[in-house]
């Protein structure tokens, strides 16, 4: 055995410094909170640790002369199809370590992502398409349990509405922020997200940290979250937001709960997590009140009762084999709708094993939870969120024609302030200023210049959409959603063309 | 109901067209040869791969009795068919259905027609109403007998059509010898038929009749949302569901029809928000809860219920509808020429604003 660990010199990055263009500034210094670069006093220039380097790329981005490159570090293992470099290097560090692997966002395995085996269809000659620049485009949309029919009565003035509908999310684009806790992401970002979504005319997530007292004004536009820890769990919270979620699962570790460490515990988010300051928060896999489906009927009733029934209550599961049968049984359980969370959804921390390895991928699981509810009839009873590795507007459509209302977005939101998926969240050392909770990195971002962002990517999107539903020849998002005809597949079996009931291209 | 195995892979017709319909709203009859003249004038919207017409008023002396068209592709389809008949209904009266040899029409399939009341002990279905089992009865025809089709199933009234130009369509039938209150006809340019007689329109369903210009791209998931109120769609062609989504609105639902036009075109968000708390809620929540019947993308159509006649355009008008009136006739056409052809003094013409639907009652 060497005395130095195994696998210390397999690291994953190299850091590349033009010593042309360096001028020992030390920006790269400050700004990576892994200690990769350091002022060396005696040579008076700045040098690196490559072993240290996560390939965040913030010190590439913020060189002022362009002077560093981070890339892959070349060197292979021998070529093996089945013992991969990463499950080595796996093994290398549980050696050393006896320790589960962490990993933080969504999966990166190479599972099929069928959002790129569908295409879309456009117009061409027999209808025409329709541009959203010159013609009204719809994308207005509402989240909750709609009845199967209305009543009217006949009065003087006309038609009168007698069925009273329930609690509603209106939502001016199909496309919300996913839960993201403060205490996983910082302060800024939860500000950023409340304000992004009270402008766009959407909603944010709070995550299952709890809802901080300043942004209660943004309630209009939140969603807050009852997970297994319950944290910051109480009368006022239920109350504060425009729609509460019961979180059962994620679709980055399936069947297992949280952990917030204490390191990332400051005042702010001990008060708003109501839980001691420094102390682990730690969510249970289960709620421990709910051990099956009919207690969470219970559940979804106590808290409609807590909010008097002027909110929908949602249930958000992480979509795993048998996700079509557990959504029936929670929209008849009184759910307002269902959020389903595809295997590639992100998370501040997660074992390897399990992001890796556990759960189905969302297009699926959404193309058989929007079947399952429509063979029995239940469709309108909820509606269905689809969340889990949605990338660009072509993904929103594609999951609305599968049958999705609407779709939460968590990595793209991140992304859009800068995240590159370096996939280190769970260290709370994130350089930039996400993931953390340590003032002098949180300040990187500032939630003015993250919300513009954040509303800008959800802007283009909303263009991007309109502009795919016009040249389908469609002016409203209604007629696309569930709207199958409009997708095509390529390159998938007969078994896959079944599941997500989609014609092949060509066909 | 659960859909059918492989129910989303299905081919779908698409075709542009010419419509005709004509009320009279006294019930005073108009004989056959003026709505076969306005369709021939609109000859050049179609291309022969379908033509047709719906007669309302045909059969007085049998105006109590359900009278179920039937085409079949093959004598045993028919005898199938014929057999489901007589095993859920009293035929009171069935022959072949009457028409005349042209050149123009080849390969017919077999015609039929029944005039039938529902038994008294029903086989199936029995705690369905009258017309729920007569819906689900035609459909388990439509979709099992290997080749039948009941295309026409109202009372006193009748669809004619098939594969060929409306006139041709008009002269096989002898559409010339009836007489009736309501007509509508339909010219038709189909891009990918599969060239059969139950893809031709009008489609009918009960009472109701559709004529359709356009294509319904939101086809897909008015499919899906009926399919979930137990409609099975098989005549391969989007204006079937225009012809449930009205059963289910208004016969099931309760809807009336100037509510149900609003389900096809509702108002736009940016008009609902104009409107009075009241209208706001009413109109909010009809698209909330119909969203998936809305119609989207571009037609104009014509509903005949034995009652009244209906037009309606999309809601940013993508295909021509005009109304003219002339004494107590209306017309509905989508071209001009074709009413001021079968009648060229018109009291009014206009064009019904996108969306707007144009329903005219009977009087009598």
């Amino acid at each position: 055995m060497a005395f130095t660990p195994i696998g210390k010199k397999y690291h994953d990055f190299q850091v590349v410094r033009d010593k042309d263009a360096c001028i020992n500034c030390q920006v790269c210094v400050r700004q990576c909170s892994y200690g990769v670069h350091t002022f060396d006093e005696n040579r008076k220039c700045v040098v690196h640790d490559n072993s240290k380097c996560i390939g965040c790329h913030r010190c590439e981005a913020l060189c002022p002369t362009d002077a560093l490159l981070i890339q892959e570090k070349a060197s292979d293992f021998k070529a093996n199809a089945c013992w991969r470099p990463e499950f080595i290097k796996y093994i290398y560090k549980q050696a050393e370590t006896g320790g589960v692997l962490l990993t933080g966002m969504g999966s990166p395995v190479n599972i099929p992502v069928y959002w790129d085996r569908l295409l879309l269809d456009a117009s061409q000659v027999t209808n025409p398409s329709i541009d959203p620049l010159r013609e009204p485009m719809e994308l207005t949309t509402f989240i909750g349990a709609k009845p199967d029919a209305l009543a009217f009565e006949q009065t003087p003035d006309g038609p009168k509405l007698a069925t009273k509908i329930g609690p509603q999310l209106r939502l001016k684009s199909p496309i919300m922020f996913s839960a993201m806790s403060f205490g996983s992401i910082n302060f800024n970002l939860h500000i950023a997200m409340a304000r992004a979504a009270t402008e766009l005319g959407i909603f944010y997530n709070t995550g299952e940290g709890g809802l901080h007292p300043s942004l209660y004004k943004y309630g209009a536009n939140t969603i807050v979250q009852v997970a297994s820890g319950r944290f910051g769990v109480h009368r006022d919270y239920l109350n504060a937001g425009g729609g509460i979620e019961i979180k059962v699962g994620q679709g980055a570790k399936p069947g297992i709960g949280g952990h917030l460490p204490g390191e990332k515990i400051n005042a702010k988010v001990s008060e708003t997590r109501m839980v001691p300051l420094g102390s682990d928060a730690i969510s249970p896999a289960p709620h421990h009140d709910i051990y099956s489906i009919e207690d969470l009927l219970q559940l979804i009733f106590a808290l409609k009762e807590a909010s008097q029934y002027r909110v929908p209550v949602g249930v958000k599961i992480a979509a795993v084999h048998n996700v079509a049968a557990i959504a029936s049984g929670i929209v008849r359980a009184g759910a307002d709708y269902v959020a389903i969370d595809g295997m590639r959804g992100g998370t501040g921390a997660a074992p390897g094993m399990i992001r890796d390895n556990v759960g189905i991928p969302i297009e699926l699981a959404l193309a058989a939870v929007d079947q399952r509810l429509r063979d029995e009839g239940i469709r309108g009873q909820a509606s269905v969120i689809a969340a889990g590795g949605i990338r660009c507007s072509a993904d929103v459509v594609k999951a609305i024609a599968l049958g999705a209302d609407a779709v939460y977005i968590g990595t793209a939101a991140l992304l859009a302030v800068g995240c590159t998926l370096c996939a280190r969240c769970y260290t709370g050392k994130c350089p930039w200023g996400i993931a953390t909770n340590d003032p002098s990195l949180a300040k990187r971002q500032n939630p003015d210049k993250a919300a513009k962002q954040m509303a800008n990517l959800i802007r283009a999107w909303s263009h991007e959409i309109e502009e795919m539903l016009g040249g389908m020849g469609l002016n409203s998002i209604e007629s696309l959603r569930g709207n199958r005809d409009k997708l095509r597949a390529v390159g998938l079996s007969q078994t896959e063309l079944d599941i997500l009931g989609v014609r092949h291209a060509g066909a | 109901m659960k859909a059918p195995l492989r129910y989303y892979d299905y081919e779908k017709d698409i075709s542009g067209c010419g419509i005709f319909g004509v009320i009279d709203k006294k019930r005073g009859l108009i004989k056959g040869d003026m709505p076969i003249a306005a369709m021939t004038c609109m000859h050049d919207r179609g291309n022969g791969l379908g033509g047709g017409f719906a007669a309302y008023g045909i059969y007085p002396e049998l105006a109590d009795l359900y009278a179920f068209h039937v085409m079949s592709s093959s004598q045993s389809a028919l005898d199938r068919a014929e057999e489901m008949i007589k095993a859920h209904f009293e035929v009171h009266e069935s022959q072949p259905m009457p028409t005349r040899k042209t050149l123009a029409i080849k390969n017919p399939p077999l015609m039929w027609r029944y005039f039938l009341s529902v038994k008294e002990t029903r086989p199936r279905w029995k705690s369905l109403g009258e017309e729920d089992y007569v819906v689900a009865t035609l459909m388990d025809i439509n979709k099992t007998s290997g080749g039948a089709y009941v295309f026409s199933s109202g009372k006193n009234m009748g669809a004619f059509k098939g594969v060929g130009f409306p006139e041709d369509i008009a002269e096989f039938f002898r559409l010339d010898e009836y007489c009736a209150y309501i007509w509508t006809g339909h010219n038709r340019f189909p891009t990918n038929t599969p060239g059969w007689w139950g893809g031709a329109h009008p489609f009918t369903l009960l009472n109701w009749s559709i004529v359709h210009n356009g294509e319904i791209s939101s086809y897909g998931i008015n499919r899906r949302y009926l399919c979930m109120h137990d409609y099975e769609c098989t005549l391969m062609t989007d204006t079937e569901v225009v012809a449930y989504l009205l059963d289910l609105l208004i016969r099931k639902h309760g809807l009336s029809r100037r509510m149900a036009s609003w389900v096809f075109a509702p108002p736009f968000w940016d008009e609902i928000e104009r409107m009075s708390e009241e209208d706001k809620k009413t109109f909010t929540a009809l698209r909330m809860v119909y969203g998936p019947a809305m119609l989207n993308g571009p037609f104009a159509i014509l509903v005949g219920d034995g009652k009244s006649l209906m037009g309606l355009n999309d809601r940013i008008k993508l295909r021509p509808l005009l109304v003219a009136e002339s004494g107590d006739r209306v017309f509905m056409s989508s071209e001009e020429s074709a009413v001021r052809d079968v009648c060229p003094e018109l009291d009014k013409v206009w064009m019904p604003k996108a969306g707007e639907p144009v329903i005219v009652e009977l009087e009598a």
